[in-house]
């Protein structure tokens, strides 16, 4: 028995359990992300929408790739995947084409997903691959001693850039959009009821999904930047953060203390990959053309 | 009565102190005592405010905390 029960000064029904434990390896806690972190903000609200939409956790699949974020894919209870790095998205098109019944949600960082995997992620968006991708943004490549990152805002001071970073950083939501992607938001780990929603609609939305979740990273990144702790992050994004649906997202950048412009910016509908595939090599090949089957096992 | 309760796994808290600032009821604040690892957990100081919305539960980047409501 644990102090805390001790010391509560009522009753807890003893069938009450956290709503997030079924859907992790609790063997595996505490995990390895610092404190003040909101890589674990961002699993609850996931862990909540999986809940809401009562999706079918035997069909549903984590690819994640390496990074802090990546780790999400060794604590979460479903069939998971942690992948080399960068190629979380390849994987997990691979994964989607074999068996077109699982729900597929790549759940990475932004140095995994946008600067060695960035070509991957254009190219699903392009094609329009249904694949629910959430990217845990925290501004720098944050496992390997908080690097400058392709999406490290200008003046931001780095473990690479002592001086300042000078290059200017990408826009991840305009960078989806345009690459085509089917629903494209984001939010930031102090809108939890708003992420968990988002992430909801996406669980049930066909095509190429994008949410981008900044996420407070208080050892590298705030602490080179004298921001303070996680708490102090999340208090600016409190303060700094603007919802706007359906905002241009070429107006969404992010800078180093300006506004964080948070909503739904896309929820589009495009013919899905399988659709075109289909589409074409009917138009083409007439009778000739099956259906691709799906042989997968007891699946 | 409260609505709602909170139960805290206080060895699994690694004291960053989102519940205690977003719990829009004020339910909670950070205790002066240690867990084994070191780090000052949360403690109740208002149980009869809780309504059981288990926004902590949600803020919680550790999994250590949860609110419910009563069965009524």
């Amino acid at each position: 028995m644990n102090e805390t029960t001790l010391e509560v000064p009522y009753e807890i029904p003893v069938d009450a359990h956290n709503p997030v434990e079924p859907f992790l390896r609790m063997d595996r806690m505490p995990h390895i992300w610092c404190p003040g972190c909101g890589i674990g903000t961002t699993v609850n609200c996931f862990t909540r929408a999986l809940l809401d939409s009562k999706a079918d956790l035997d069909k549903v699949a984590i690819v994640s790739g390496i990074g802090c974020t990546g780790r999400v894919a060794g604590y979460a209870s479903l069939d998971s995947f942690h992948t080399t790095h960068g190629r979380a998205i390849p994987f997990a098109t691979g994964l989607k084409l074999a068996n077109p019944e699982l729900q597929v949600v790549v759940y990475s960082g932004d140095g995994d997903l946008f600067a060695i995997g960035g070509n991957h992620f254009i190219h699903a968006a392009r094609r329009n691959m249904d694949l629910k991708v959430i990217c845990v943004n925290n501004l720098t490549y944050a496992m390997t001693g908080g690097q400058t990152a392709p999406t490290t805002p200008s003046h931001v001071i780095s473990a690479t850039s002592p001086y300042g970073v000078f290059e200017p950083a990408f826009n991840l939501v305009a960078l989806a959009e345009a690459a085509g992607a089917s629903y494209v938001a984001r939010w930031t780990t102090y809108h939890v009821k708003q992420l968990a929603r988002s992430m909801e609609e996406v669980l049930k939305k066909k095509g190429f999904c994008f949410i981008e979740v900044l996420s407070p990273c208080p050892t590298l990144y705030q602490r080179r930047n004298k921001m303070g702790d996680g708490l102090d992050t999340m208090k600016f994004y409190k303060q700094a953060s603007k919802v706007r649906h359906g905002a241009p997202t070429s107006e969404c950048a992010l800078t180093k203390s300006g506004e964080i412009v948070v909503g739904k910016f896309v929820d589009r509908d495009r013919p899905g990959y399988f659709e075109l595939l289909n589409a074409q090599m009917t138009e083409t090949l007439g009778e000739r053309y099956a259906e691709p089957e799906v042989v997968c096992g007891n699946c | 009565m409260a609505k709602g309760f909170v139960s805290i796994t206080v060895e699994r808290c690694k004291g960053c102190g989102f519940c205690v600032e977003f719990c829009p009821t004020h339910v909670l604040a950070l205790s002066s005592a240690y867990n084994s690892k070191g780090y000052h957990a949360p403690h109740i100081v208002s149980a009869e405010k809780c309504s059981g919305c288990d926004l902590c539960g949600m803020y919680c980047p550790d999994f250590a905390i949860f609110g419910a409501r009563y069965a009524r």
